[in-house]
């Protein structure tokens, strides 16, 4: 803004349009009169403001032929013009195409542990929740790449129901609601808000939850910025590990109700992690993003819940007619037919599985059947991602007990 | 996420973390790494260096939360001196080998910390002066086509282009980023 004896003034007065002035704005750039142009060298000649207030479309290049012309003869006689098209000029040159450099996922374990090297935390993470802190971190990741188009990409979520592979067509935003939403139990449970408020009565199962949340407005993705959910979902897994970790050691068994069934605190808080893992790579498998595995030892303890949740699962099948009934009934605490799970790779491990009842003791001596699968393997496999007939490279034994676990495992699946 | 957090959330971080607090570490990991890894490398050009530098600031903020001071600034702003500052630590450590001289070393620590301001001064600088440098160097468009894109006047579009190039444009001069004494540095 100068003052009438700026430079402004000097140039104003060459003009034909007289000083400018609130009354008379300058309107050089566009020249439109109303009777038909005059050759151009009596066109009004831009003003001093005007060129000025082009230097950054200028420096740019954003800007019409002829304003370009202008603004650079204008240069060549305005010294404080041609000071400031410089140092514009120079300043394009420090922008630059975002880079798109991802950050590597791992980092955030290795930066985070080296801290805790230097001081110990007073409030650590506890054991049962880091898997779900490394994986909510890690979606939370790819979905800070991803665009709006990809928000709306379609997602096929996929589980077994009992007898065969299921399959529901959904969009990213959506999958983010569905877990904001079964997050919502545990979230529930440790005493924060329920998202789902009063919109669904107490013990409904994740997937009545899920569908309750698509139906309102921050679930339906039509309804609003696609990307919206990620706040909510992303504010409640912070919290969620937060106020685990001030929760204490007791808190671990506290019973998180899935519906009919329940599991304790830090098992909820290990599936709430494979959940987020499985369904970040529907997202990344829907918009062609690579997305690794969890660490060894999360998946450990994942392939470890799935392997203790095996003989229940195995059992329940049994009463709802899906399996033939066990060969002998064993009392609670007595050894019976057992499953060798041998599970491999990175986080692999051994796990034998009591296949008479839930309660019996597994037996070395009565070992029937041996399975042997990649850990991975096994957990696409209880995540209902690959059907029971195609899992497993390895088998031995009785054929049987090879089914009833392996299926078993594929129903601990869910939407 | 380029948007400020409100001093709150700042102060209230900070209390978490001297608290010892390891999931306040996490989140706070989760806001600034993206700034912290970016600033590093503009800077050292080079991946592993720009993991080290932000294993080092992270390290330094949960060691020494007392040392921020609101009062300064934003946690953002001190974070990002920090890194700065680090990054070009070991800019120089890594360019003394004796192939250099030191005016080239200068020469070359001046650059990148000039870039590495300019980037921060993109991320920071308010959301509509970044829009209108986005459309016209990003995408190409003219002020004319800017200002229809933006709903703005033509006026409103060159003003907005200059404006952004003009707070840009200070990332040349000597940075303010660089010492507020009531700071500590990183080891």
């Amino acid at each position: 803004m100068s003052g009438p004896a700026g430079p402004e003034a000097t140039r104003a007065q060459e003009s034909p349009d007289g000083p400018d002035g609130p009354t008379a704005p300058p309107r050089a750039e566009h020249p439109d009169p109303p009777a038909p142009a005059p050759p151009a060298p009596t066109l009004p000649a831009p003003t001093h403001k005007v060129l000025k207030s082009l230097l950054g479309a200028w420096a740019l290049a954003a800007c019409s032929a002829e304003e370009t012309a202008a603004v650079e003869e204008h240069l060549t006689d305005c010294a404080t013009c041609a000071d400031e098209a410089v140092r514009l000029r120079d300043a394009v040159a420090l922008l630059h195409p975002e880079d798109n450099l991802d950050l590597d996922p791992r980092l955030r374990s290795r930066v985070l542990s080296a801290c805790l090297g230097r001081r110990p935390a007073r409030v650590p993470v506890p054991d049962w929740v880091a898997p779900y802190d490394a994986e909510t971190a890690r979606l939370d990741a790819l979905l800070h790449d991803i665009g709006e188009a990809e928000w709306r990409a379609p997602v096929r979520l996929k589980w077994f129901d009992g007898e065969r592979p299921v399959a529901r067509d959904t969009t990213a935003a959506a999958v983010i609601g569905h877990l904001l939403a079964v997050d919502g139990l545990v979230a529930a449970v440790l005493g924060l808000p329920d998202p789902l408020g009063p919109l669904v009565a107490e013990g409904a199962t994740p997937t009545e939850r899920t569908e309750a949340f698509w139906t309102t407005a921050a679930g339906d993705p039509a309804g609003q910025a696609p990307g919206a959910v990620r706040g909510g979902w992303r504010e409640q897994s912070h919290a969620l590990t937060r106020t685990a970790s001030f929760a204490g050691a007791e808190a671990a068994d506290r019973p998180v109700p899935y519906g009919p069934v329940s599991l304790p605190l830090a098992d909820s808080f290990v599936d709430r992690a494979f959940e987020c893992w499985v369904h970040a790579v529907d997202i990344a498998d829907a918009i062609d993003y690579p997305y690794a595995s969890p660490s060894a030892g999360h998946l450990h303890r994942m392939v470890d819940l799935g392997a203790r949740l095996l003989p229940a699962a195995i059992a329940g099948r049994r009463r709802a007619g899906l399996a033939p009934p066990p060969h002998a009934l064993v009392p609670a605490g007595a050894p019976g037919r057992t499953l060798h799970l041998e599970v491999e790779g990175s986080g692999g491990g051994h796990w034998y599985i009591p296949l008479d009842s839930p309660g019996a003791t597994t037996s070395a001596a009565e070992t029937v059947a041996h399975v042997a699968l990649d850990a991975v393997e096994f957990c696409r496999l209880a995540a209902g991602h690959i059907p029971p007939e195609e899992a497993a490279a390895g088998q031995t034994g009785d054929r049987q007990a090879i089914r009833d676990a392996l299926y078993a495992t594929a129903s601990l699946s869910r939407l | 996420m380029a948007t400020e957090a409100p001093p709150r959330w700042d102060r209230k971080m900070q209390q978490r973390l001297a608290h010892g607090e390891a999931a306040a570490l996490g989140e706070l990991y989760d806001r600034f790494a993206s700034l912290v890894h970016t600033l590093a490398h503009r800077v050292l050009s080079d991946e592993t260096a720009a993991d080290r530098v932000t294993r080092e600031v992270f390290g330094y903020v949960w060691e020494n939360p007392g040392a921020f001071d609101p009062r300064q600034g934003s946690l953002r702003s001190w974070i990002a001196t920090l890194t700065h500052r680090q990054a070009v630590e070991r800019l120089r450590q890594s360019q003394s080998d004796g192939e250099s001289t030191p005016e080239e070393i200068e020469e070359r620590v001046r650059e990148a910390s000039a870039a590495a301001r300019a980037d921060y001064i993109v991320t920071s600088m308010p959301a509509p002066l970044r829009a209108a440098l986005d459309l016209a160097y990003l995408r190409r468009l003219d002020y004319r086509q800017a200002a229809a894109d933006l709903g703005v006047t033509e006026d409103e579009a060159r003003r907005r282009l200059r404006l952004g190039l003009q707070l840009l444009s200070t990332a040349h001069h000597a940075p303010r980023v660089v010492s507020p004494p009531a700071h500590g540095g990183v080891r």
